[in-house]
């Protein structure tokens, strides 16, 4: 049985927000541990490196949803072909490993779900977070996890209720991030200006369906790739 | 005061001008239009990187700013100048290796009219803008014969070796 995910809108801070009003954070639980992924989702990785082809990685950057993310990039002074897009890094990837390699389960079903909808997501554990998730700057002196690497002012860092949890669109904070032993994953997308809220939906949905077993779903049948 | 209202020009620099206090100006605005024509120039800068492969010696790179934060005014400005830079740089580049390619176009057209005039001349597919291995080479018929005769073909290569080689040895029979 598929649970529906419940999806929420995390917080974004006022300052933060002034400056890029369709910025977003969406989230939602999935009770599921990650693991060596099953054959289903296997196949389905399959499925897409065959999809994936040399002209489309090259013209990926020209399609709205990953032209939107290299334009946030460039806005908030990453330069996305030295640190490429999260959509740009697994084409780059499927060129370079010629298909995509399963690694584990949580892992597979983010890239399953960011090749579907080019929407980067990040991953939690979800009993490390203390109350909801949301975006926001860092404070002058402030360190990421609370007592992790010292944060540069005024980065733009995913945080709870308490500390900051991750760097947007780089590391997460020391424990905050899913282990073998984590039994609820905490899974979060980003939202920015050109992207629709289908895509971001979509996305979640996505991976809630392959954590929870469904991978299937997406997946040509077997022996029927195209 | 008497003497001030005689001389008209102390009367007006002593007159008392009230102080303002400082007004911070409104950058929001500014910055929002910044970031709007970075988005733009990224923009066109993805639409050149796809006309321009498969050729390469291109410099994409707009160097980063230890992000992700949010840009001052400035940052903004000199990122936006750096695109705007970037993507002239490349567009006349583009622009010079287009005209080479047509010329090298034109001359292959010529060695196939007259393959004579042109001796042992190559031209490569990336010397015309085009992926692959392919090439066109001006070479003589029946070898020594040909160039004694003055008898010229261009040859058309097959195109890329295959990556695998010609396969490894021949698996031994199951007995």
């Amino acid at each position: 049985m598929i649970e529906t995910p419940e999806i929420e809108e995390g917080w974004v801070a006022h300052d933060l927000a002034a400056e890029f009003p369709e910025l977003r954070i969406l989230h939602t639980a999935v009770e599921a541990r990650s693991g060596r992924s099953p054959e289903a989702v296997r196949r389905r990785l399959r499925n897409l490196a065959d999809r994936y082809t040399g002209g489309k990685a090259v013209t990926l950057r020209q399609q709205p949803v990953p032209w939107a993310y290299r334009v946030f990039f460039r806005q908030v002074g990453i330069d996305p072909d030295e640190r490429r897009t999260p959509p740009e890094e697994i084409a780059l990837e499927r060129m370079r490993a010629g298909g995509f390699p399963s690694r584990n389960l949580l892992d597979d079903a983010i890239l399953i779900a960011t090749v579907e909808t080019s929407v980067p997501l990040v991953a939690f554990d979800d009993e490390k977070l203390e109350g909801p998730l949301g975006l926001r700057l860092s404070e002058p002196g402030e360190r990421l996890g609370g007592d992790g690497r010292p944060l540069s002012s005024r980065q733009v860092v995913i945080a709870d209720a308490e500390r900051s949890v991750g760097v947007l669109f780089a590391d997460l904070a020391e424990g905050r991030g899913v282990h073998p032993r984590t039994r609820r994953i905490r899974i979060a997308s980003i939202q920015v200006k050109g992207v629709p809220d289908v895509s971001v939906e979509e996305a979640l949905w996505i991976i809630a369906e392959v954590l929870q077993g469904d991978a299937g779903a997406g997946a040509a049948p077997a022996g029927n790739a195209p | 005061m008497a003497v001030i209202e005689q001389r008209p020009d102390l009367a007006v620099s002593a007159r008392r001008v009230p102080i303002r206090p400082p007004v911070a100006p409104d950058e929001a605005a500014a910055r929002r239009t910044l970031r709007e024509q970075v988005a733009k120039l990224e923009s066109e800068l993805g639409a050149l990187f796809c006309t321009a492969f498969p050729r390469t010696g291109f410099d994409w790179q707009v160097p980063s700013r230890g992000g992700p934060r949010v840009l001052s005014l400035v940052e903004l400005e000199e990122l936006r100048d750096q695109l705007a830079d970037r993507l002239e740089h490349n567009r006349r580049v583009l622009g010079d290796r287009t005209y080479v390619e047509e010329l090298n176009r034109r001359r292959i057209e010529e060695m196939v009219l007259e393959p004579e005039r042109h001796k042992w001349m190559v031209i490569r597919n990336e010397d015309i803008g085009e992926p692959g291995c392919k090439s066109w080479h001006v070479r003589p018929r029946f070898g020594l014969l040909g160039m004694l005769l003055n008898w010229w073909r261009v040859r058309i290569s097959s195109g890329c070796p295959l990556a695998g080689g010609r396969g490894g040895p021949p698996r031994p029979l199951p007995h």
